[in-house]
């Protein structure tokens, strides 16, 4: 028989990571939720995953790439900017959604216990979908374009994923925590977000900023943006240390993630 | 085995902040501006804080409190409002985790501290079958192989497609009940939610639990202010207060206690929470001879029950309207629509209503009532229940000659037309 001893709670137990494995049911059932209702709601459905990267990668086209002519390491603009744009989407989409995820579901958090940390990694969870679909625009892009990229290159794309999974929701986690204690700071972040757009190389090549590039390293999405185009589009060659750097800002940005969020779980449901 | 206890509470308490018990979450804003302006007194503030000096914002929801509970019980958690109640079941479904104590359960804890926890109103009722059960703690094999009797248990099967944004308010709750009956944990944690739904479904539903108790030796915890529910169901029963347990033991003997007690009878109820539904009940004020305040009423005295409440917008067709129980059973209901026999529309503003309760129509014993607002068929804009009430007897002629025992609930007064025939 189970046994369960409730005391005080501690900041982190390994057992936390165990405990998620055995409510991954429930797990699967608030991603289900998140991905059902979404396409419930709007009346395009699916098709809104599509034309939102696409529409963003057509005004981005004409101003960025034909009136300002950003340099795009060689490659046509349009599958340049959409191929930072599919992760750039996701990562700020799960971002956002994720910082979001406890006050949307506070009437659940106050009335039944779960590890918490399966909302943030739903909510993460649920952006894959979009992230698929919208993969396959590229996919049409590259053949229109005539871009095929190597057995290498599509094999890195599950790694550059797996970065800015952990980047999303590490990041994710932190806001999380911080919303569900200060409620004005939710009003901020769309702006956050979007300036963080600026300082990823999305809409340029982190070429153009000379021998300072390596700032723009300590930002994880720079690594899995810029080797996705080398990947997909033979932009340069594979960056490795690139993607190691990215590896370990992510583990930082995840490790604090999770500690913030332990730290505040402990009163979520007395506050929220 | 048997005899251990399923559940023990060892010196548990469960402190919080004042700010944070009030729900007041902060203003990241207002807490820079804070520091900014006097940066002094928040660092000394702060380290008061840490240093445990500073104890003026804490506040005990629940103090030392010890509990043993063994297999199959069926224990009653009955106090005033504010006692600590919530605040226990909330710990022991470890919703918010005790500052002190420990707790050991031994087995698996279902916990109902709501019905339809988590529904999602653009899901279908099948939809939200899967997602209440999964939140409840059922896996998806287990929701499947339930699914066809949690259905017919609520009586929905015509619109298990239909999105719940359309279903009734009964019809929701029954749904939502039905899942949450058929959830197997070794012990079952149960807050007021009976209170929801119409009296034959809340009478389906305590049968319900009643047998499950009895075939499967479940063991469950029950908080409810319906005397009534934890009398027919509760093997014992713990009487909280301020955070401690006054008593516990058999049922029976702790009601009596607790409505002995001053705190069970409240003449006065206020109601300050915030809302966002189209009206709110203010104030209820349980009114005696001369309307003063009193919810211990002599049988033969001037009674009545005075609601203020607020409209916000204007509401149509709708009633304000009056139950009282006992035992768990409506004795009689009504409404300020019953005279006029058609449903009136209130515009915003705070109104008063006295409504009057004849004499001499109750007999002595408890009562509990309720009051609301509700738009009939369409749903409670806000419902009060559980409002406690004594009625005695008083120094008179009727009760006296039956020696202060008058058989049944209702005394009325029927004209006898005595004739002598031979």
């Amino acid at each position: 028989m189970q046994t369960t001893i409730i005391k005080p709670k501690k900041i982190f137990r390994w057992n936390d990571l165990r405990e998620i494995w055995q409510y991954k049911e429930l797990l699967y059932f608030f991603t289900w939720r998140d991905l059902k209702v979404r396409y419930k709601q709007t009346a395009i459905g699916a098709a809104w995953a599509i034309f939102q990267p696409f529409m963003t990668m057509i005004v981005f086209t004409v101003f960025f790439g034909t009136l300002a002519k950003m340099p795009s390491d060689g490659v046509p603009y349009p599958i340049f900017v959409y191929t930072g744009l599919l992760f750039w989407q996701f990562f700020s989409v799960a971002l956002s959604s994720t910082s979001s995820c406890l006050i949307a579901n506070q009437s659940i958090i106050t009335k039944v216990y779960f590890p918490r940390l399966i909302l943030p990694i739903s909510s993460v969870l649920t952006q894959l979908v979009d992230f698929a679909v919208a993969a396959a625009v590229l996919v049409v892009l590259m053949f229109y374009y005539g871009y095929s990229p190597n057995i290498l290159g599509i094999l890195l794309i599950p790694l550059l994923l797996l970065i800015a999974f952990m980047a999303a929701v590490g990041g994710g986690l932190f806001l999380a925590a911080i919303n569900v204690k200060y409620r004005d700071v939710r009003y901020v972040l769309p702006y956050f977000i979007q300036m963080l757009m600026f300082i990823t190389p999305v809409i340029y090549p982190a070429s153009i900023a000379g021998k300072y590039s390596w700032i723009l390293a300590v930002n994880p999405m720079t690594g899995v943006i810029q080797n996705a185009r080398a990947a997909l589009l033979g932009t340069a060659p594979i960056n490795w240390l690139l993607i190691g750097i990215s590896f370990v800002a992510t583990f930082v940005l995840l490790g604090i993630g999770i500690i913030v969020f332990k730290k505040t779980e402990r009163y979520f449901a007395d506050i929220i | 085995m048997e005899n251990n206890p399923i559940i023990t509470i060892k010196n548990v308490g469960k402190r919080y902040n004042i700010n944070h018990h009030r729900g007041g979450y902060v203003a990241l804003r207002d807490v820079i501006m804070t520091i900014l302006r006097s940066p002094f007194k928040f660092l000394k503030t702060k380290a008061k804080q840490i240093a445990g000096i500073d104890t003026k914002e804490e506040f005990w929801a629940l103090k030392d409190i010890n509990l043993e509970v063994k297999k199959g019980e069926v224990i009653g958690i009955i106090g005033p409002n504010g006692s600590g109640k919530s605040t226990l079941l909330k710990i022991l479904s470890q919703i918010t985790p005790p500052t002190t104590g420990e707790i050991i359960i031994q087995g698996k804890v279902g916990s109902l501290l709501e019905v339809g926890t988590g529904f999602h109103p653009e899901l279908s009722g099948r939809e939200n079958i899967f997602l209440n059960g999964a939140i409840l703690g059922m896996g998806r094999k287990e929701i499947a192989e339930k699914f066809d009797r949690i259905v017919e248990f609520a009586g929905v099967d015509k619109f298990i497609d239909t999105p719940v944004k359309y279903y009734s308010s009964g019809m929701y709750v029954r749904l939502a009940f039905s899942v949450a009956a058929h959830m197997e944990p070794d012990i079952l944690i149960i807050d007021e939610v009976l209170a929801v739904g119409d009296a034959e479904f809340q009478k389906k539903c305590l049968g319900k639990m009643d047998e499950v108790t009895k075939q499967d030796g479940r063991t469950i915890l029950f908080v409810s202010h319906n005397m009534g529910a934890i009398e027919q169901l509760c093997t014992k029963t713990v009487l909280l207060e301020k955070g401690e347990i006054i008593k516990f033991g058999n049922t029976k003997e702790v009601i009596r206690h607790y409505t002995k007690s001053s705190n069970f009878l409240n003449s006065v109820l206020e109601y300050n929470e915030t809302t966002d539904k189209d009206a709110k009940i203010r104030k209820i004020s349980l009114l005696g001879k001369d309307d003063i305040p009193s919810a211990k009423i002599p049988f033969d005295s001037d009674f009545s029950v005075e609601v203020e409440y607020e409209i916000f917008r204007k509401i149509e067709r709708a009633m304000l309207a009056l139950g009282c129980y006992s035992q768990g059973e409506l004795l009689f209901y009504s409404s300020d629509a019953d005279k006029a026999g058609q449903l009136s529309s209130y515009a915003p503003g705070r109104y008063k209503s006295q409504i009057q309760i004849p004499l001499k129509l109750l007999n002595a014993g408890f009562y509990y009532l309720e009051i609301n607002i509700n738009c009939p068929g369409v749903e409670f804009i806000d419902r009060k229940q559980n409002i406690p009430f004594e009625i005695y007897h008083s120094d008179n002629p009727l009760s006296a000659m039956y020696n202060n025992q008058i058989p049944g609930k209702i005394i009325i007064p029927l004209e006898y037309k005595n004739k002598k025939i031979s």
